[in-house]
């Protein structure tokens, strides 16, 4: 699904405080499974994932997705693959203030030009799946904090992407929620979606829904762990 | 296309909804941009309505106006003058002039005396402008004595009031007949005050000046063309002052809309990254605050233009007036006509739209050209 190959970035390059956050990274993604990246803080967890998800580009390095080099594309082609591929799940949530559960959901559909109606109603699917359509206009500053991560999740969902990716996704979520976000991982990868995710918490980790485990220190891999299924 | 479109209204519905999550930015700039244009609108609308308005009133008027000079000022046109012009080809009406100055001392302000070549007025009446009408309490019947320079009394009855539609330059007019007028300001037999002369081919207008001026050396020809000249200019100059009197504010105005338009808050700011890493493009974010710019400015505009149309055209312009209306000592009062100018529309359009639609952008060009994944590190 997604492969990288020798993938390096820096930042502040040329400069005094030249940093490299990852220092050749080779992995493959597989479809329709739930991936953890791991490691401790600046391990380069979150600087690979937004590489994996097209929101960065590497320094040095390649990116396939699907078998085509995407890591070369200008910024309006690697949005466009974002906007279509990808669907995003932040550590914060990062909801728009003031606007209604509904409304932050058909938020990435907009640029798509997709008719308003349509959104509309898949976006009120995605809330009943989530068992929150009673939510549904309610402004998301008013929702606790597991109602906002599934909001989030709906958002990501939108513009029906075939890979999720989230950030340090329970890091705000109690051990119960925690446990119905993994569930809800669960049956998005059984439905065919491939889920990628940084988490340094043990319930993520060590959980019975997760396929695979790549371990990070330094910027570098340093073990990659096949856990739950059976792999073909 | 359809998609585009499509896309363009997602972007200004999102826009209307961030409007109304910041009400109190969004609505103080609304109220000073729309301030900002009805300044300049009230001012530009009332001054093309006045010129256009002074063109009209004189558009009835004769075509050159000869009046008689003695050492450079202003002489009394003696008898004979009437038959030497009548043998310059090219003047279609000739008619002797009789009007002067009456200064009230009850008002303290000078009246226009006139005898009108148009109407014939009964010997003992007058015919009053509009604000002789107001101040002094006349209507048609009532009787009101002046007393001559001589110190004599006339009285005379108003016979009728003129209508307010040319107030701009009847107010002070008082219309009497010919001999009243003779009488009251005892001026000789024969002489006129000027001679008013109508040319049929506007072309011939400046050839007429000249012949004038050499059958008649002691004589000054005044053409129309040059007295609506002279109006124009006044009115510019009266535009420009009170624009300079008001530059300040404008620019305090513009300075406050600008530093307001042009400043992201940290949630803007926030709000930006998150599109971009939800999958906006850098130019989706872009058209979405150019939406934003063009929405409050062409509705500022819209209020601003609207509100000024109805402070000049129903309101008399009463804010600015006492600066920009006028040469009559009694101020005139009177409605303009409406009149709108197409590109006085679309110069105000320009310079109050574009601006502003261009300040919202500059700051949005650096805040959406930042990498979406800025907001994951958020």
């Amino acid at each position: 699904m997604l492969e990288l190959a020798n993938i390096r970035k820096a930042f502040n390059q040329g400069q005094h405080n030249e940093y490299w956050a990852l220092k050749g990274i080779d992995l493959e993604i597989p479809p329709a499974r739930v991936n953890v990246l791991k490691g401790p803080s600046g391990s380069g967890k979150t600087t690979l994932l937004t590489i994996l998800g097209c929101l960065a580009r590497p320094t040095e390095g390649r990116v396939r997705l699907k078998g085509e080099d995407i890591s070369g594309l200008p910024e309006r082609f690697l949005t466009e693959i974002r906007r279509s591929t990808f669907g995003f799940i932040f550590q914060q949530f990062n909801l728009v203030r003031g606007l209604s559960a509904i409304e932050n959901i058909i938020l990435p559909g907009y640029p798509t030009g997709t008719p308003r109606a349509r959104l509309v109603e898949r976006a009120e699917a995605l809330l009943a799946d989530m068992q929150l359509s009673h939510r549904r206009d309610a402004k998301v500053e008013w929702l606790s904090g597991g109602e906002q991560q599934r909001v989030a999740i709906c958002r990501a969902l939108i513009n029906d992407p075939e890979i999720l990716v989230a950030d340090e996704p329970t890091a705000n979520l109690d051990s119960k929620l925690s446990a119905e976000f993994l569930a809800i991982l669960r049956r998005l990868a059984e439905a065919g979606r491939t889920v990628i995710l940084t988490s340094h918490d043990p319930l993520v980790v060590e959980s019975e829904v997760v396929d695979r485990v790549y371990s990070l220190r330094d910027g570098q891999l340093i073990e990659v762990v096949d856990t739950r299924r059976a792999w073909p | 296309m359809n998609r585009w479109i499509e896309k363009q209204r997602h972007l200004i519905d999102f826009t209307a909804s961030s409007l109304a999550r910041r009400k109190g930015k969004s609505l103080g700039l609304l109220v000073v941009y729309t301030l900002l244009v009805f300044v300049l609108a009230s001012v530009s609308l009332y001054t093309h309505a006045l010129r256009n308005e002074a063109t009209r009133v004189l558009a009835g008027t004769p075509e050159v106006v000869l009046q008689r000079l003695i050492a450079g000022r202003h002489d009394l046109i003696p008898p004979g003058y009437i038959e030497k012009i009548g043998r310059v080809r090219g003047v279609q009406k000739i008619e002797g002039r009789l009007w002067g100055y009456y200064y009230d001392s009850v008002l303290k302000a000078n009246y226009t005396f006139m005898v009108p070549s148009d109407r014939r007025i009964a010997e003992g009446e007058i015919v009053v402008g509009p604000a002789l009408e107001r101040s002094r309490g006349l209507a048609e019947g009532n009787g009101i004595s002046f007393r001559a320079y001589s110190g004599e009394l006339h009285t005379f009855i108003v016979s009728e009031v003129l209508a307010h539609e040319s107030e701009l330059v009847n107010a002070d007019l008082v219309l009497m007949s010919e001999a009243d007028f003779r009488r009251f300001f005892a001026y000789p037999d024969g002489h006129y005050t000027d001679i008013a002369l109508w040319v049929a081919n506007p072309q011939e207008v400046r050839n007429v000046g000249l012949k004038l001026i050499n059958a008649l050396p002691d004589s000054r020809p005044i053409l129309r063309e040059e007295v609506l000249r002279t109006y124009a200019s006044i009115f510019d100059w009266r535009e420009g002052m009170m624009l300079a009197l008001l530059s300040a504010a404008i620019l305090a105005f513009g300075i406050f809309a600008w530093e307001k338009a042009a400043g992201l808050s940290a949630e803007e700011k926030r709000e930006i990254g998150i599109l971009k890493a939800i999958g906006w493009e850098t130019g989706d974010v872009i058209a979405m605050k150019f939406w934003e710019g063009f929405l409050v400015s062409l509705l500022a505009f819209l209020l601003g233009y609207v509100a000024a149309y109805v402070h000049v055209f129903h309101f008399e312009f009463a804010l600015f007036a006492p600066v920009l209306q006028g040469w009559a000592v009694l101020y005139p009062s009177f409605a303009l006509t409406p009149k709108i100018d197409g590109l006085q529309v679309a110069t105000l359009f320009v310079f109050s739209v574009l601006p502003y639609t261009a300040a919202t952008l500059v700051p949005i060009w650096r805040a959406a050209t930042t990498d979406p994944d800025t907001v994951m590190r958020s």
